[in-house]
């Protein structure tokens, strides 16, 4: 185990770089605390597979340092970082068995038979593969050949991170549910550093502790889920969290009251005057329907039945907007009007989350 | 238009892939096939497309008899999961190759494509080749080239399955609005019960090559036939308890008793299967009538604004979808309730008895 | 993946069963037809039986033949399935010096047999041959066409030179296949270069290669205009292989009886050494369950 320290990293796959445009990673510090579950999230060629395989070590980063308990190894080759890595397809040697395969990456240390045999029963009890151990891998099915990557990445118990790359793409989504809570079990027994990259955010919530959500090579917010849910540090991050994610509407903003097309909205901080394009943000979870009264006019335009709640589609005044509504809670007849939880407003200046002035009580 | 599937099976080398199915799909519809990874959707889709006949049954499009009319003879079109396009070929001549191949005028064309190109967003693409598109836009072209077709069945097995979750989000809510306009039978394939049911229309559920129910999203969603489906169509995955019903109580495993409220007391005596959703399961008392399980926490997941309890009971996992973000310690006893209205009644061997009281209530 | 069944479809085949049966069968069954008769010319045929079989199996000459042919294909194998693997693993994996490998490589198949036998033809003599001369020079005593092991040595590096490059680019078509995944994951495992080779290149060869064994083993078992060119089968016979001695025995002697049942015998050794190599490989194929 140890702590991963990114100084100064940067990396792009030009040679000579000019704009920002051409870093696929821009300049990034961050530590990585020792034992901790970490999802990077992002949608594809934000630069998390760059970040994590700079980690790894398959990748040299342009620029900067990257440390493991303090010990540089910007230049140390893969194998000389101990680090395990699971990738988005199964990554399986096809002439070996299910055993050989588990215990390949302990075998290639020189370790003792007698601790690679007990070794691999263990891992192979942990991805319930006890019965096929004497099985060739070839032919397996993807999910199996997955598990296979996941107890190859376990099975060395002095790994100083486990970093997964998507790796439940191929997986069925009753299979997800369960190799996603197998992991979040393991990172709870044995305490591994964990890195896992995806686009799906319910994965990266779910799965981590905190969540590093990258965004055009950079990273937007590092923060736990409840963070970033409740208070989504760039316009980016409400909108990638959250399914529907966050609605956005055009403001003026001057102390605890917002004004959304020409309709005072009440805010529950107060804020300093604002400059730059300003918004507010409101998740759907906290959008309020009912017919006449306070609020922004809207229209419904679409009811979505999803099973556990309906995602109701509306038009506030030509910008489109989500709501939420539970499944025992009816569409009120007649909505015509909004108004939204001020708690759970949120207010945006050039996309940047922008602090309230009270800052008591409530971390910004 | 009507597409009917007529006591149609298909069986391989001795295996059988698809079970006897019957099965009639509506013009203008959206028809969607749930079920699991090889349970059988996308050997219908091709049994559909007149890509592998049948071995027993008839297929009839408008009541005539297409069983043994070869694919290229019939007006289908397919999208898969792989996006698909010709690569040497512009997004334009892309969307245009169906209606070329099928000898339509220049103008005409033109004008389809572009109104589908609209559609789908692509018309600043529209000079472009495939392989210059992100992957969802490459996926919008694959899905225009299918619309234009004016084919009578659409096939899309699992088409958002490669791309990102957001843009699978945005597409999965266009995608309805689009194929309501176009008026053709829609089939779609996936795997996710959450993609059904935003894409509403009606369902089929496969298990092991069986369709085991087919009717509108909302109503298999809420009035599964059989155990079977109430798990497919569940994610996460739906939650078991078998009790027996004596007199005026259930007995539950580990030997406890509990009454039997509201729509169970109307129950006959016998062994059954009770089903809830995750979401049905609180940590707090809601009602007097309430049944309360003692178990223990296994594993919590915050999504941010809720909060999954993976929960040992008497050696069964259960997973409960808990509002709001709750900091609680893997390991730690946890009592759990469950309003008896939100419980489905199974057969032991999995017929439905009776759907949740609240369904009925709604 | 079923298809559906399409009686209709087999009119398609037709014109290439046609066109099969005027290129092959009948030229098969004129051979047959000779196997079994003896001529003294004029066209004038004798019922001759299972005859010129039961000859040419008792015949020392075949034997010999087939043993040097044997010889021959084990030590093109032997030479060039490794090196065509060395070389695809040495080939740059993309950029402008792997095309640039790949068109060099396939130069050599590119040329004509008769003309490949006359460039090693001439390369190989001592007097105006670049290779020879050089030879010679050094002090080595060199003479293909005196020597036995100098016969031997230039047929068997003229096709090495010839073909290499064919074992090389399948094998280097195999290893393009391998996701990058598989070394990266290797890496992390800490695997040895030779782990590399056996437990993920090898396997993922394996297809191909099985192809390129079949092709090459195929080709030298047939080889005729190359070592006829440079040394017309000699010195003696020490490089008669099966068709050269066939060509003597058939034009040379005009033997036609023995050498048609000379030539069907080669025929089925060569079906049935192919129908092995094809048994083998779709089990292979099996095992993969795809």
């Amino acid at each position: 185990m140890a702590k991963i320290t990114l100084d100064n990293l940067a990396h792009s796959y030009l040679k000579h770089p000019q704009s920002d445009d051409d870093w696929a990673l821009k300049e990034l510090n961050h530590d990585w605390v020792d034992g901790e579950a970490y999802a990077l999230l992002g949608s594809s060629g934000c630069g998390k597979s760059t970040l994590l395989n700079i980690i790894s070590g398959l990748l040299r980063p342009s620029r900067g340092r990257i440390l493991f308990d303090g010990r540089d190894v910007t230049d140390a080759p893969t194998a000389e970082r101990n680090i395990a890595q699971v990738f988005q397809f199964p990554v399986v040697y096809d002439t070996m068995s299910v055993g050989e395969n588990l215990a390949f990456p302990l075998k290639n240390r020189g370790a003792d038979p007698k601790y690679i045999a007990e070794r691999v029963n263990a891992i192979a009890a942990m991805i319930g593969m006890e019965e096929q151990l004497k099985r060739k891998a070839r032919g397996l099915t993807a999910d199996a050949k997955q598990k296979i990557s996941l107890g190859r990445g376990m099975v060395r118990e002095d790994v100083n991170a486990l970093l997964f790359d998507e790796p439940l793409t191929v997986i069925d989504p009753h299979m997800k549910w369960e190799l996603r809570t197998q992991l979040k079990q393991l990172h709870h027994d044995f305490g591994h550093t964990m890195i896992y990259v995806t686009h799906d955010q319910t994965e990266a919530l779910t799965f981590a502790d905190k969540v590093v959500v990258m965004y055009d090579g950079r990273v937007v917010q590092i923060g736990t889920p409840q963070e970033l849910f409740e208070r989504p540090a760039h316009t980016f991050v409400g909108f990638f969290i959250g399914s529907p994610g966050m609605n956005l509407f055009d403001a003026q903003v001057s102390g605890t009251t917002a004004t959304v097309q020409g309709v005072s909205v009440p805010l529950g901080d107060s804020y300093a005057p604002v400059a730059g394009q300003v918004q507010i943000g409101v998740r759907p979870e906290f959008v309020r329907l009912h017919a006449g009264g306070e609020g922004l006019p809207a229209r419904i335009t679409r009811v979505e039945d999803v099973g556990r709640h309906k995602i109701v589609r509306l038009d506030v005044g030509g910008t489109a907007a989500n709501a939420i509504l539970d499944e025992g809670t009816p569409v009120p007849a007649g909505a015509d009007r909004v108004s939204f939880d001020a708690d759970a407003i949120n207010v945006y200046a050039d996309d940047w989350r922008v602090a309230p002035q009270n800052l008591q009580g409530r971390a910004a | 238009m009507t597409l009917t599937l007529e006591g149609v099976s298909k069986r391989v080398e001795g295996q059988t892939h698809i079970h006897r199915t019957d099965l009639t799909l509506q013009n203008g519809t959206m028809n969607v096939l749930l079920g699991p990874t090889l349970s059988g959707k996308t050997s219908l889709m091709r049994l559909m497309a007149g890509l592998d006949a049948p071995t027993t049954g008839r297929i009839l499009w408008n009541g005539e008899d297409v069983t043994g009319v070869r694919v290229q003879d019939r007006k289908v079109a397919m999208v898969y999961q792989q996006f698909i396009n010709y690569p040497s070929m512009t997004v334009y001549d892309n969307i245009a190759s169906p209606m070329r191949i099928s000898g339509k005028s220049k103008s005409e064309i033109d004008a389809a494509v572009r109104k589908s190109a609209e559609m789908m967003k692509l018309t600043p693409f529209l000079d472009r080749k495939p392989l210059e598109l992100s992957g969802g836009q490459q996926q919008r072209c694959a899905l225009a080239r299918a619309l234009v077709k004016d084919a009578g069945l659409v096939l899309l097995d699992e088409p958002l399955a490669n791309l990102d979750y957001k843009l699978r989000e945005e597409l999965r809510a266009e995608i309805p609005k689009i194929f309501e306009e176009a008026g053709s039978i829609f089939v779609y394939a996936t795997t996710e019960p959450e993609e059904a049911l935003l894409l509403g229309g009606h369902v089929a559920t496969l298990w092991e090559g069986r369709v085991t129910q087919f009717g509108e999203t909302p109503q298999v969603y809420r009035h599964p036939v059989d155990a079977t489906t109430a798990r497919v169509f569940s994610d996460p995955p739906m939650n078991f308890l078998p009790f027996e019903k004596r007199g005026g109580s259930l007995h539950l495993d580990g030997g406890r008793e509990v009454p039997a409220a509201g729509a169970l007391g109307a129950l006959r005596d016998g062994r059954y299967m009770g089903g809830f959703r995750p979401n049905h399961m609180e940590l707090e008392r809601s009602g007097a009538g309430d049944i309360a399980f003692e178990t223990r926490l296994a594993v919590t997941e915050i999504t941010g604004s809720e909060t999954f309890v993976h929960l040992d009971h008497h050696g069964t996992r259960w997973v409960g979808l808990i509002h709001g973000v709750r900091n609680l310690r893997p390991g730690q006893a946890l009592t759990a309730y469950l309003d008896p209205a939100h419980v489905y009644v199974f057969a032991e061997d999995g017929p439905l008895v009776a759907p949740a009281a609240y369904v009925e209530a709604a | 993946m079923n298809k559906t069944v399409n009686q209709k479809a087999w009119f398609l085949v037709l014109p290439v069963l046609i066109l099969v049966g005027f290129s092959a069968v009948i030229p098969l069954m004129t051979v047959v037809n000779y196997s079994v008769q003896d001529t003294f010319g004029n066209n004038v045929f004798f019922w001759a039986g299972l005859d010129w079989f039961r000859d040419m199996l008792e015949s020392e000459r075949m034997w010999n033949a087939l043993g040097r042919q044997l010889v021959f294909s084990g030590i093109i194998l032997a030479i060039e399935v490794p090196l065509g693997i060395f070389v695809a693993l040495n080939m740059p994996k993309k950029g402008f010096w792997a095309s640039f490998c790949l068109v060099l490589m396939s130069l050599p198949l590119l040329i004509p047999w008769n003309v490949v036998g006359t460039i090693w033809q001439i390369f190989g003599r001592v007097d105006i041959g670049l290779l020879g001369y050089v030879l010679a020079k050094l002090g080595v005593n060199y003479n293909y066409t005196q020597n036995v092991i100098d016969a031997w040595a230039t047929v068997i590096v003229m096709d090495v030179w010839h073909w290499t490059s064919l074992v090389a680019l399948l094998a280097y078509a195999g290893l393009q296949s391998i996701p990058d995944a598989y070394y990266q994951a290797a890496k992390i495992d800490q695997a040895s270069r030779w782990k590399v080779f056996r437990f993920i290149e090898l396997p993922k060869m394996a297809g191909v290669l099985m192809i390129a064994i079949l092709l090459r083993f195929m080709d030298s078992f047939m080889i005729y205009t190359e070592p006829f060119v440079v040394t017309g089968g000699g010195p003696g016979n020490a490089t008669t292989f099966l068709s050269i001695d066939l060509v003597k025995m058939a034009l040379g002697q005009f033997d036609l009886g023995p050498a048609a049942a000379f030539s069907l015998m080669y025929f089925l050794v060569i079906l049935l050494i192919s129908w092995v190599f094809y048994t083998v490989m779709t089990n292979l194929d099996k095992r993969d369950g795809v």
